[in-house]
């Protein structure tokens, strides 16, 4: 047991998948020229007026009751006052007092342990623009493409007990986000940003430690391994007799440490006011329910039902579900081919091994439902052997082809013919006197080497119940 | 309610105001004088009133989720006193002062 205890909280962003910015009709898409989707709004002219889209303020309710959250009957819009050039307003539109969301949790496993972690609040709020810095130094340049799409942030409370536990956290988090459809959750693209509060205290303390706000971190792996240098940095500053000093420190991934950026007291003090330009946003009890009526089944729910009503273990049904498109591709082959177990164990095999191999998603491979059901057809009726299915499989991948007609075309169909079987036997016996007298001496692993020799002779098409039987027999 | 001349030096601050020592007691004196103006509501007995987050009568005005077209890009930067490659061209930040949203 460690000397100390880690709180961590984290603060989320997400964007949300919206045609339309938060208060202006400027398109959210990816990809345009710099400034070729703002205007007089989200620039910031004077005598403008901000309109909040109905769709953000839908999808935040989405969000927040699939993460367990109470709505407000009663929230508004504040200005937070900062000046960074990214901002054309010199203030951000956000939540501070009353915000959309509030008092939710969501459930995280990790070694086979299951912990509610709370989240304080859901709020809605526009996205910054981008800088890009002159590398002179001299000057920086501002693009507000991004001015005005809609984000929410996501803050935990401080229940997060370990790195390991942040990242299965924001696993959590990514997965439920992608089941409601309200964002495309990339993080390597930004479209979910993550900074963290972190403490360390005495085990066994309630009272929590300084802590350090960490951002710029990435990647699910750079929060883990930020947090992990983080503990370290604050435990050897602890027993060395230092403090903890209440600050904000970026994350280099490349160096692997944290460093210091600004220390945190004036930078936050933001002078929140009420945006009189936007009115309340009220959610009534109907609205709440027709929102709640429309949300998916979600991935917690459909781990239970994997491993309750399907008999998956604890495991692959959490990786299973972890992605809303790979369950659905997992239940949609079940519906053809209604063997749990089987389909799983190639979804957690093949499937993932080609997919992370060839870094893409289940939707982008190509692969049918219906194309890996009418194979694992085949190898249930004895049509191909298990060897034989992997075979046809990265064939389907590579052409596109019907299992079916890869098997016909490059005769593959399994030999279950006994005398073809019988005489590959004598072969390989013939061939392997060696072992033939160690498995006759006992060794029975010596076995499994002369299957693997016939089925070398078959070309891997040969029955393997029938080639151990066989050899079984002839070696008695 | 009584505003100190610190109070007025760390707003200004924050709001990016150069203002001088006989500047600030005057703001100062001025601040104090308004809210000791807006003070005199501290004597109605408003405990059985309902907090006022807004003042219009006015709730849920939305628009319907449609994009439109923006502005041209020649008029985005018309009153920019310098642009380059389509962007604004600002004075140099520091990465180290990068405001948190
Ligand atoms: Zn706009």
């Amino acid at each position: 047991m460690s000397k100390y205890e880690t709180v961590i909280g984290l603060e989320v962003h997400v964007e949300l998948a919206t045609e339309s910015k938060i208060f202006c009709s400027c398109p959210t898409a990816f990809g345009a020229g710099p400034n070729t989707h703002v205007c007089p709004v989200c620039l910031g002219f004077p005598g403008t007026l901000p309109v909040l889209n109905k769709r953000a303020v839908e999808y935040a309710l989405r969000a927040a009751l699939a993460l367990n959250c109470h709505i407000s009957s009663f929230a508004k819009f504040d200005r937070k006052n900062y000046f960074y050039p990214d901002l054309p307003k010199a203030y951000q539109i956000s939540q501070y007092d009353l915000p959309l969301a509030t008092g939710g949790y969501l459930e995280i496993q990790t070694a086979g342990v299951t912990r509610r972690i709370g989240i304080t609040r859901v709020h809605l709020e526009e996205d910054a623009g981008k800088l890009v810095h002159a590398p002179s130094g001299e000057y920086s340049l501002a693009d507000y493409n991004r001015t005005g799409v809609p984000l929410i942030e996501i803050v935990s409370e401080p229940d997060i007990r370990s790195p390991e536990e942040a990242r299965a956290y924001l696993e959590k988090l990514k997965s439920i986000l992608q089941y409601t459809g309200v964002s495309d959750v990339k993080m390597e693209e930004g479209s979910l940003r993550c900074d963290a509060n972190i403490s360390i205290m005495p085990a066994g303390s309630t009272r929590f430690g300084a802590r350090a706000e960490i951002k710029n971190l990435n990647s699910f792996k750079a929060v883990q391994r930020g947090l992990e240098y983080e503990v370290k940095r604050q435990a050897q500053l602890l027993d060395a007799g230092g403090k903890v000093v209440q600050e904000t420190r970026r994350w280099d991934e490349d160096k692997g440490e944290t460093y210091t950026m600004r220390s945190k007291e004036e930078a936050h003090d933001y002078r929140y006011f009420p945006d009189p330009d936007l009115v309340p946003v009220m959610v009534d009890e109907t609205w709440v329910a027709a929102i709640r009526q429309s949300l998916p089944e979600l991935p917690d729910a459909r781990r239970h039902r994997y491993i309750y009503e399907l008999g998956l273990p604890p495991y692959d049904a959490g990786v299973i579900t972890a992605s809303r498109a790979m369950a659905d591709f997992f239940e949609a082959v079940l519906a053809e081919y209604p063997d749990a177990k089987t389909v799983s164990n190639w979804v957690m095999g093949e499937i993932t091994r080609y997919l992370n191999a060839s870094n893409m998603e289940i939707t982008q491979s190509g692969l049918s439902p219906a194309a890996l059901a009418e194979l694992l057809k085949l190898q249930a009726d004895g049509t191909i052997s298990g060897t034989i299915a992997k075979t046809v499989f990265e064939e389907m991948l590579a052409t596109g082809h019907r299992a079916a007609d890869i098997v016909k075309e490059k005769g593959l169909v399994q030999i279950s013919h006994e005398p073809v079987i019988a005489s590959l036997v004598d072969q390989a016996i013939a061939a392997n006197p060696a072992t033939v007298s160690d498995y006759r001496s006992g060794k029975e692993k010596a076995l499994g080497f002369l299957v693997g020799q016939v089925m070398k002779l078959s070309g891997g098409k040969a029955n393997p119940e029938l080639v151990n039987r066989l050899l079984r027999e002839k070696l008695q | 309610m009584k505003i100190t001349v610190e109070e007025v030096a760390h707003v200004a601050q924050l709001a990016r105001l150069e203002i001088t020592e006989e500047e600030m007691r005057l703001y100062t004196d001025q601040l104090n004088a308004i809210l000791e103006y807006a003070a005199r509501l501290d004597s109605l007995d408003t405990s059985g009133i309902q907090p006022t987050a807004h003042v219009l009568p006015l709730k849920n005005v939305f628009r319907e989720d449609i994009k439109k077209t923006c502005l041209p890009l020649d008029e985005v930067l018309a009153n920019a006193p310098r642009a380059e490659g389509g962007m604004f061209r600002v004075p140099p930040v520091l990465e180290t002062e990068e405001a948190s949203q």
